[in-house]
Parts: structure tokens; sequence; C-alpha cells
């Protein structure tokens, strides 16, 4: 293993968090089992006290989360000169058959957890508790599955070796490579380009129209799950090479390195941010029959498509301004 | 109107140590009247306090403020309605130590954010309302007994409550006092507010102030006098 | 004008954080007391990544100077002397621009009992008979320009030799143990026949090129082993990684016992703190706002506890030259380098140092902190 200290902070949040997960989900199954909301009894009124424990360690373990995503990339951005062939986090990642894996689970467990966060939110609007059931279902299918992704983050560490022969992100999200990455790359740019702005505009244009009117929530909801995978693909596709300024340089984590100004943070946070609250928008959706939820859930919803537009016009506007700035001209 | 409808509270339930400590109360509580209950110490009257409240839940029963029923509703809930519609003088008053006469006063409307210098000026009036305004900026662990049931009735009415509880007002006054409290009672019902007060001293409630007593004993309504 | 009214969500916060912090300083001493010992583990944690990363960055620069290629010879898988017909040999493969014979080795110095490295640079610009040393070998043999600079030659003779100079400190992490002369002088000393030279530095302006390089003269020559220039680097990156993560982990059972500490702390509410939070509760605060109170307690010391350990261990690493660690990282030597590292910072650095930290003590108190909080307001009532 190679003991590099961001390695040992990975791995130690990582069993930290854990821990503090399977404690919740231990709650989250009682909860499940002995719930009574009209019982007075002191079983019930500590089952409730759990209630706020359980949001407040999911709150933070989203927090964690995030932190570790991008220290994640960054550690295997920083390893990089350890592996030969690796110049960036691309390759570091495939020196073992752990590491995408452990990546792709990773943003998809942030993902799931800002979820929780928004149903768990929702559920405190309305004053019977009407989606404690759903929420503690979903949180005992969450948590496996942080788990297994805070598993893969140690066994990428734990299989790491230096020196193993790796490649280079301009062969992995090259055109003539095989796998994933090069046929993410070799999708013709204007496509992705007008894939992601075409979409883009749609979340954008149905949030405002749900702001507005409160109407088209699923809309919302859809176009923001495509817009999420849509994005990330654009960036290999498309816009990557204009922020290196070269038509072969495919990467989408060479953005994150200083040499293009980080660019790639403020870009992938409005997109995960800008995707994930306009698909709570639609999650919350099929909740707005429940009675207690009838008054306070769309205003709470129309918040959140705010905020999602809000993100979503920021990233309209890095983007343009990436291409604006770039010599590029393709 | 407050109504609890068959209410019990018991402690330690399904325990060696089980406490009954309400059986069976069913209680109307009319708006804009001063209502007192009396009973010996042990007899339920801090408990029922309490659940009306809405700062504990009952055990079985029903309890409505105004038109809502407040007995299953999350704690978020309750403690909305609780700090919008009652103010509480506590027994032993509970003033925050280390804070100023002031800054007690301002405590319970933290939580509903708001300007700050209006509440700044709310606070400090209600202070001058019963007479400690000069003792504002003093720290609450160096006011007399009589100056900190003072500060504690102007927390209680910080955020305007419909409704004012006090438990055992009277308890560490001496008779002077007590009586200058029923004063305050008094002027709390002209303002068109509801008054619950649990006591067991002959000062409260023979008092003329008062419009109804509710006599407890061993957690059950003995007696309602008007 | 209209003013602009602070949302209802935000003024909330900006009261519960007033309390907090008036409740902080309403116990000072014990909050002082975790604060700094909290700001002590950062100060560790910190000073090592720092330490790490700016040696790092310095031994990367240096190393941007280092030859592509250097191959030296092998004999019974020992570094062997390389013959100078090798030179024209090795300028002919494709990719090498230039092939360059060096000279260099190491010298055991009796009086000083340290070991000083020898070398002919490109261009020697001293006269044969003088020499340039590194700042710690001045230092060592307390040399100044025009000393006389005694030395024990192969063959058993004293050579005496003249300082011309001392090289410059700002480069005093390579150069400190330095001795550069003239190819003469350096072969009488070590008794160096001609034709054979140390090794021999390669250029190869590609860099795609030179794993390629490196196969064919293995190859070519056998008897040769081609160290490349991203060999080295990640030598370095990992003896660097693992030392750093290797005082990392010793520190970790400082970051368990603060975790303990932090826990003990939480959990063990004074009386007064109790009877304060029953006391919010009743008067109307609910479960979330107190929580919302223990977290900005959590976030007001821990950023504290960060700020002041960052600063404390750049003054530590930057300006002190980082007396408690160098030894740990640098290996021991004699000739220890009076040197100034180049003050580097990232937000990756910051990253890590919040996850070694502001987990394991976000992660003792959390527990502590929601059973605080969720002290039932009757309680208070009947007290």
């Amino acid at each position: 293993m190679i003991l590099h200290p961001s390695v040992l902070a990975l791995v130690g949040s990582a069993l930290l968090g854990g821990g503090l997960l399977v404690y919740s989900s231990w709650w989250a199954a009682r909860v499940l089992l002995r719930w009574d909301l009209s019982s007075g009894s002191e079983l019930q009124v500590a089952l409730e006290r759990r209630t706020y424990l359980v949001s407040t360690i999911l709150a933070y373990v989203l927090l964690f989360e995030l932190a570790s995503l991008f220290l994640f990339v960054f550690t295997a951005d920083s390893m990089a000169p350890l592996f030969t062939g690796a110049m960036c986090a691309a390759g570091s990642l495939r020196a073992s058959p752990y590491g995408y894996p452990a990546l792709m689970l990773q943003t998809a467990g942030f993902a799931m957890a800002s979820l929780w966060l928004v149903v768990n939110r929702a559920d405190s609007l309305g004053y019977d508790y009407p989606l404690i059931r759903y929420k503690y279902g979903f949180l005992l299918v969450l948590t496996p599955v942080l788990l297994l992704e805070m598993g893969l983050r140690v066994a990428f560490f734990l299989d790491l070796k230096p020196d193993v022969i790796t490649s280079c992100c301009g062969s992995l999200f090259g055109a003539r490579g095989r796998g994933l990455g090069s046929d993410l790359a070799g999708i013709p740019p204007k496509v992705a380009a007008v894939a992601f702005v075409a979409l883009l505009a749609g979340v954008i244009l149905a949030g405002l129209h749900f702001w507005a009117t409160g109407r088209g929530g699923w809309a919302v909801g859809v176009l923001a799950l495509v817009l999420l995978p849509t994005g990330l693909g654009a960036v290999v596709a498309w816009l990557s090479p204009y922020v290196y300024e070269l038509p072969t340089h495919h990467c989408p984590f060479c953005l994150l390195q200083r040499e293009y100004d980080w660019v790639g943070y403020p870009f992938y946070g409005a997109l995960l941010g800008g995707s994930l609250s306009g698909v709570g928008v639609g999650v919350l959706m099929p909740f707005r029959s429940i009675p207690s939820l009838a008054g306070p859930l769309p205003a709470y919803q129309r918040r959140l498509a705010a905020f999602s537009v809000w993100l979503l016009v920021a990233l309209g506007v890095l983007v343009a301004v990436i291409l604006a700035r770039s010599q590029l001209r393709l | 109107m407050i109504r609890l409808e068959d209410v019990r509270k018991v402690f330690h339930q399904g325990r060696p140590d089980e406490l009954v400590a309400v059986d069976g109360v069913s209680l109307d509580i009319s708006d804009k009247q001063v209502t007192v209950l009396r009973g010996p110490s042990g007899s339920g009257k801090t408990s029922v306090l309490a659940l009306v409240g809405c700062m504990a839940r009952p055990t079985s029963g029903r309890i409505h403020v105004g038109d809502r029923e407040v007995t299953s509703l999350p704690e978020h809930f309750l403690t909305e309605v609780r700090r919008r519609t009652f103010g509480f003088v506590f027994q032993e008053f509970h003033l925050v130590r280390g804070l100023t006469a002031l800054e007690n006063v301002m405590l319970p409307a933290y939580p509903l954010g708001g300007s700050r210098k209006q509440l700044l000026s709310r606070a400090q009036a209600l202070l001058e309302r019963f007479g400690v305004g000069g003792r504002a900026r003093e720290r609450a662990d160096w006011l007399s007994g009589g100056e900190s049931q003072r500060v504690a009735i102007a927390r209680a009415l910080v955020n305007d409550p419909m409704v004012v509880v006090a438990d055992e007002p009277t308890a560490h006054l001496d008779s002077k006092l007590s009586a200058s409290f029923m004063g305050v009672v008094d002027a709390l019902r002209s303002e068109g507010r509801t008054v619950l007060i649990a006591s067991h001293d002959p000062i409260v409630h023979e008092s003329e102030v008062v419009d109804r007593v509710v006599t407890l004993r061993d957690g059950r309504i003995v007696d309602e006098a008007l | 004008m209209r003013r602009l009214r602070t949302p209802p969500w935000l003024e909330r916060q900006r009261y519960l954080l007033d309390f907090t912090l008036s409740s902080l300083g309403r116990r000072r001493g014990r909050n002082l007391a975790l604060l700094a010992l909290y700001a002590l583990v950062v100060f560790m944690l910190a000073s090592v990544l720092m330490f790490t990363q700016a040696l790092r960055g310095e031994a990367l620069r240096i190393l941007e100077g280092a030859p592509d290629v250097v191959v030296q010879r092998m004999v019974a898988g020992r570094h062997d002397l390389i013959p100078g017909d090798r030179v024209e040999q090795l300028s002919r493969v494709r990719g090498v621009q230039e092939a360059r014979g060096r000279l260099w080795g190491y010298y055991y110095d009796t009086y000083t009992q340290a070991n000083f490295t020898f070398l002919v640079p490109d261009r020697f610009w001293g006269k044969p008979g003088e020499v340039v040393i590194g700042e710690g070998v001045a230092r060592a043999r307390f040399a100044q320009p025009g000393d006389p600079f005694p030395m024990q030659a192969a063959d058993g003779s004293v050579e005496i030799l003249e300082v011309r100079e001392t090289i410059a400190a700002s480069s005093a992490l390579v150069s400190s143990d330095l001795v550069l002369l003239s190819e003469a002088d350096f072969r009488h000393l070590f008794s160096v026949p001609r034709d054979l030279y140390t090794d021999i530095a390669l250029t190869v302006p590609n860099g795609k090129e030179v794993p390629m390089v490196a196969a064919k003269i293995r190859g070519q020559m056998p008897d040769t082993r081609p160290i490349t220039h991203a060999e080295i680097a990640r030598t370095y990156e990992a003896i660097l990684d693992w030392r750093s993560g290797l005082a990392v982990l010793v520190l970790a059972s400082a970051v368990l016992s603060f975790g303990i500490v932090a826990w003990d702390k939480a959990s063990g509410l004074s009386a007064d703190e109790r009877r304060e939070i029953g006391i919010l509760k009743a008067i109307g605060w609910d479960t979330t706002e107190v929580l919302a109170v223990k977290a900005w307690e959590g976030a007001v010391i821990s950023l504290s506890a960060f700020l002041v350990g960052l600063l404390l261990a750049y003054a530590h690493v930057f300006v002190a030259r980082a007396p408690l660690l160098a030894p740990v990282l640098k290996g021991w030597s004699v000739l220890y380098p009076d040197f100034r590292l180049t003050p580097t910072g990232s937000p990756f650095l910051v990253a890590t140092l919040f996850l070694l930290t502001v987990v394991p003590y976000t992660v003792a108190t959390v527990v502590p902190a929601w059973r605080a909080a969720t002290a039932d307001p009757d309680a208070v009532m009947r007290s």
C-alpha cells in the first residue's frame, strides 16, 4: 500500500464514516419496526429523538463524502508520478481494478445521500412524519451502497503498488483506445455539444416554469437526471479540448489541475449541485398528495428548483467563458 | 381555548418505578381568563402545566390548543406552537446564569429570527414595564429574588404569547411581592391573555383576580370552583 | 429605497451563532484546553504535510536539471566505471541528442568524518588546483575562499587544493556536500584512468521516446543500467510519501487520543451546561436549534484550531525550518543543509488535513452532542 498521508486520510474517514452509517442504520431498522406516531409511549419519544441523530449523521456523512470525492481525485492525480504511464488521475485510477468503480460509486453514493437529505427535509415539513417509512427504507438501501463505496476506496489504496504500468489519459480517453473512455471521446463533438446545451436549457426552462407555476415537476426531475451523465460525457467528448486547447486531449481529470485554473471544480460542482437539486424536485413529486405535505411541499420544491436554476445558469456562463477564452477553433 | 381530553401521563411505564402523574384529566381552559391549578405537591399540577404548555406528550388522551390537535405533533411543530402561544414562568425562574437580564429576555425570540434592533427595544421595554429596566445589563446571577422573577416574567412575554403559564410563582416571594404579582396577572388578563397558574399558595388561589380554581389530587381533578 | 432584508433562516443562524459564541466564552477554561489540544494535533499533522510538500517541490524543481537518462555500467550487480568509447556509441542511438561522460564520486573525509560528493561539472570555471565547495563542506572544514583544501588521494599522497568560492546557499538542498573540481584533479585524486567515466548522461529531447531509448540501450549494452528521469522522480516521490505517511501513521495515535478527549468532554457536560440546555428547551427552543448550537460550537472550535494549528505549522516549517521534523524526513547526516524551504500550500493539503482532524473530532462529538440536545424540557420544569 502506498503510505501517502492523503491515502491515510481517505481510508480513515471511510472507516469512521462507515461506522457511523452502520450505527444509524441500526436505528433506522428499529424505527421501521416500532414506529407508532399516535402512541405517546416512551419508546416512541425515544425513537423520535433518534431520528435527529440519524439526520445529523447523514448530513455529516454527506459533507465528508463531498470532501472525500474531491480529495480522492486529487490524491489519484498527485500519485500519478508513481505509476509508469500515468500523468494524471486517469492513469492512477487505472492502476488498480478498483479505481474507476470506486470513483463511480462515490459519485453515485454522494448523489443518493444528497437525495436522502432532500427527502429528509421534506419529511420534516409535515406534521405527522409522512415520509418516515420511505426515508428509512431508502436509508437501508443507501447504507450498503455507501459501505461498498468505502470498501472499494480502501481496497483501491490497499491494492495499489507503485511501479505498476498503467495508461495515461491520452490513451484512456483518446479516440483510438478501447473502453468507455475512448467511446465517449469518440462521440462527435457537435452531437455532444448540442445534447448538453439542449438539456441544460431544458432543465433551466423546466425549472423556471415549475418555479413560476408549480407544474411540471416531473419534467424537471427527469431532465435533470439525464443532464448529469450527459454533462459528464460532454466534458470528455466536447468541452475538455477547449480547456486544454488541444483537440486530442479529452481527459476529464486534468481539468482539476492548477494549470487550467482548477476550472474543473466549479464545473463539476455546479453540474452536480444543479442536477441533483433538479432531480430532488422530481423525487418529491409522488408525495404531493399526502395531506400533511400538501401545503409546505410545493414551496420547498420551488426553492429547490430555484437553487437548481441558479447553479445551472452559472454552469452555462462558465461553459460560455471557457469557449470564449479558448484559443482552439474546431 | 385549550382542551385536555382524558389525558394520562405515566413515567417509567412498565418498570418497577412506574409513576402515574396525571390520571385521566379532562379540562377546558377558557380564553382570556385566569385559571389556577391547586393541590399539594405530587398532585400532578406541574405535569398538567407541562402538558397544557406543549412541553410534554401525554401517554394517552388528546390535547387541543385552539382548533389544532397537538397530541402527536412532531417535536418541531409542537415547539412552534409552544413558542408562539405560550410564555412560561418557572418556579425556580431558570434564568441563564452567565447572560445579562436583557439577553435572558431575548432568548426565546432567537429561533424566530427577526430584527435584532426591534428585539432589543422590545426586551428593554418589557424590563422597564416590570420595573427592572435599570438592571438590564446586569448578569442574571446578581439579581435579587424579586428582580429575577420579574425578569422571568418579562422573558415569558417577549414573544407576545396568548397564554402565560406560571408554576408556583409566589414560592420565593413575601406577601407584598406576592400581591404585586397578582396585580401583574390582572394586568395580563386585561390585555386579553389567558393565564394558567399552578399554586398551593392561598394568596394566589383566593385572590379575586382568579376566575377559576381547579383542585387536583393524585393526578385527578377533585373539584372545580369559580 | 427598499432595505435589503436578510432571509429569516440566515437571521436565525446569526442569533444561534451569537449564542454559541457567548456560550463558549462562558466556559472559557474547558474550551481553551480542548482548543489547544486540537490545535496541537493540527499543528503536528500540518507540519508533516507542509514539510513534505515543500521538500517534494524542491526535489522536483532540482530534478528538472537532471539528465533525461543516465547510463551506468554494472559488474556483478555493482556499479562500475564505464569506458569512454561507449559515449560515442550511445550518442548514435536514435532519439539521443547528446551523450556526455560524467565524473563524480564520494570522498570520505577523515578530518570531519563526513562524506563529500565530488563532481566534475559540465564546464568547470575554476583553474586546475581550485575547488568550489558547498556550504555544508565549508562549514565542516571551516573553509573560506582562498583557504587551502587538503585531501587524501587514492595513491596515498596528500593533495592541497585551493578554495575558489562556495556555492550559494539557496541551492543548499542538493549542493551542501558538493565539491566541484577540474577533470584532471578528479582523475588524479581518485586514480581514474583517462578513458573511464563514472557514468554517461544522455539528452533525449522527446520525453515520449525515453522508454524506447532505455530499452534499446539495455539491448545494445547488456552490462549497463539506464536510469530514466521518471524513475528518479518516482523514487523520490515514493520515499517522501512513505516517510511522511509513516509520520502521519505515528501521529494517528495522537489523533485517536484527541478523539477520545473530545468525546469525553462532549459527553461530560457539567451540570451547568445541562441546565442551560434544559432552560433553552423549556423556553421554546427545539432540538434542531440546540443541535445547531452544538454544530456551531464544533465549527467554531474546529475552525479556530485549524487556523491556529496551520499558522503555527507554517511558521514552524518555513520560518523556523522545522527543527522538530527534519531528522525524520531528511535522514541522518552530518552535513545537514541549512536551507530555507519555499513556502507552499494547496487546497489538497487543507483537504487532507480536514479529513485527518475535523472528521475524527466530528465523529467523536456527534453522539454526545445529540444526547445533550435531546434533553427533555419537561425535566427542567420539575427540577
